[in-house]
């Protein structure tokens, strides 16, 4: 006998090749709530390690009139996850006649995340918008639902690059008020803007999975004023018809190396 | 986890207008848990170059050492003060002679040079813990926060910073990126070089 295959080795015994139902595609998203308005932004490159698979994947959605939610992890959890929450909130406005409000978005995506606790989205959302009473909110998540209303949040591949420095331009952290003028709650648009662009850019320098395009989604409480937003350039208006909360999106580019 | 987050701790260095600035924590830790509140991780090398030494405390204290002895021969053969580049490679070389069996640090260092025109030139480096050298003309990070820093430095900094404005950006940047990492804080120092003067001041930071 010429060819006889020789037995197996007992380092092959017990090796198999295992299916991973999870990639991570980069990216970063961010959202900071003013006193009447509420802005969601986030890149728009999508890459699975070194490799972009697109400059342009859009990662931040509108929901509602008022709703708009940012999702970052593994994309395509994030977008079957956007399309099952749009399909319950159309459910929602079929049975009641009306838009879900923010809080119960709020509630709805974590049961919604909760319900997959032993095989999650592997998606971390930042949910944004205007409530009730008028006023900005963001609204962060972790994977299996676990949320918050702050003030602003960063997520995704450069979150730790963005945060901290939210904490101090947004929160004055480490910076001591003069006495008499403490430090605002709430910026204004004309300055939450720059902010948010500012963290894009220096995101985009510093890490390679940040970068291509940026789209910045801005909600205005019903009846506020535009705020300097009319002179932005990029900017289109989203808004679905009048007397309601007024929804804008302005795109640019980011550095594509 | 990495032999190079055991004890924690960071460092940051950046370039001002005729000024260099360099700041770190104050925590040395081992894991999760705090030690000591008031571990100096920065020295200095002459009178106008600092060095910094992330990383592990052992190799910090060993490597702090070898380079005053180092810089002591130098300086003996040489009869005159070693000059910040020179020194950068200095720290270089003593690295890589163990290629295969690092020290575990991470040196930043900052100084003002000497131009052969009589003028001065901030100077600032740092190198990976093998010695490859990176002399970046704005700013450079080391450490358990280095991310964090990367991001509020690229956001604050900005160029031809006087010596007050420099002390201030580098002052937040440190502070705001050891906020967000649980290895670095308990503390900041601060040292801010120019042409006739070092100012060094110790920040109060949050303690937990």
């Amino acid at each position: 006998m010429a060819f006889v295959l020789p037995p197996r080795s007992a380092h092959a015994v017990g090796q198999q090749q295992q299916f991973n139902p999870y990639a991570e595609n980069g990216g970063t998203i961010l959202a900071i709530a003013g006193a009447n308005f509420s802005v969601i932004a986030g890149d728009t490159r999508q890459s699975e390690g070194y490799n972009v698979q697109t400059r342009y994947a859009p990662k931040v959605f509108r929901l509602t009139d008022k709703a708009v939610l940012a999702t970052n992890g593994f994309s395509a959890d994030g977008n079957m996850f956007v399309k099952k929450v749009r399909q319950r909130l159309e459910w929602y406005r079929h049975a009641h006649a009306k838009d879900m409000s923010l809080p119960a978005i709020a509630r709805l995506i974590q049961s919604m995340l909760y319900q997959r606790r032993f095989f999650p989205y592997y998606v971390y959302n930042i949910l944004g918008g205007i409530e009730d009473d008028g006023s900005g909110t963001v609204y962060s998540f972790d994977p299996v639902g676990s949320y918050e209303r702050e003030t602003c949040r960063a997520a995704g591949a450069a979150s730790s690059l963005v945060q901290p420095f939210l904490d101090n331009q947004i929160y004055f952290k480490n910076q001591s008020s003069a006495p008499g003028s403490p430090h605002p709650t709430h910026l204004p648009l004309s300055r939450v803007l720059p902010l948010v662009i500012d963290s894009f850019t220096s995101a985009t320098e510093r890490h390679i999975e940040v970068g291509d395009g940026l789209e910045i989604y801005v909600v205005l409480a019903k009846g506020s004023p535009l705020q300097g937003l009319e002179t932005v350039h990029g900017i289109t208006e989203l808004t679905s018809g009048p007397n309601g909360e007024r929804m804008f999106v302005i795109r640019r580019n980011l550095k594509r190396d | 986890m990495s032999i190079m987050d055991y004890n924690g701790g960071s460092v940051v260095a950046m370039v001002g207008k005729d000024c260099v600035a360099i700041a770190s924590d104050l925590r040395l830790g081992n894991q999760a848990l705090g030690v000591s509140s008031n571990f100096q991780k920065i020295f200095p090398i002459t009178d106008r170059i600092y060095l910094g030494l992330p990383g592990l405390a052992t190799d910090v204290t060993t490597l702090k050492e070898r380079f005053r002895f180092r810089v002591n021969m130098y300086t003996i053969k040489e009869e005159r003060e070693i000059e910040p580049e020179t020194f950068a490679h200095l720290v270089s070389s003593t690295l890589y002679e163990h290629r295969f069996g690092p020290y575990f640090c991470e040196p930043v260092m900052a100084g003002i040079s000497k131009t052969p025109s009589g003028g001065i030139k901030p100077f600032i480096a740092a190198t990976d813990l093998i010695g490859c050298l990176n002399f970046a003309k704005d700013f450079v990070v080391a450490g358990t926060a280095s991310e964090k820093l990367f991001g509020v430095a690229e956001g604050l900094w900005e160029p031809d910073l006087e010596p007050e404005d420099l002390f201030e950006t580098i002052s937040q940047t440190i502070m705001n990126a050891v906020d967000r990492d649980a290895y670095s804080g308990w503390g900041c120092i601060v040292h801010v070089i120019t042409k006739d003067k070092i100012t060094t001041r110790t920040l109060k930071g949050r303690m937990d």
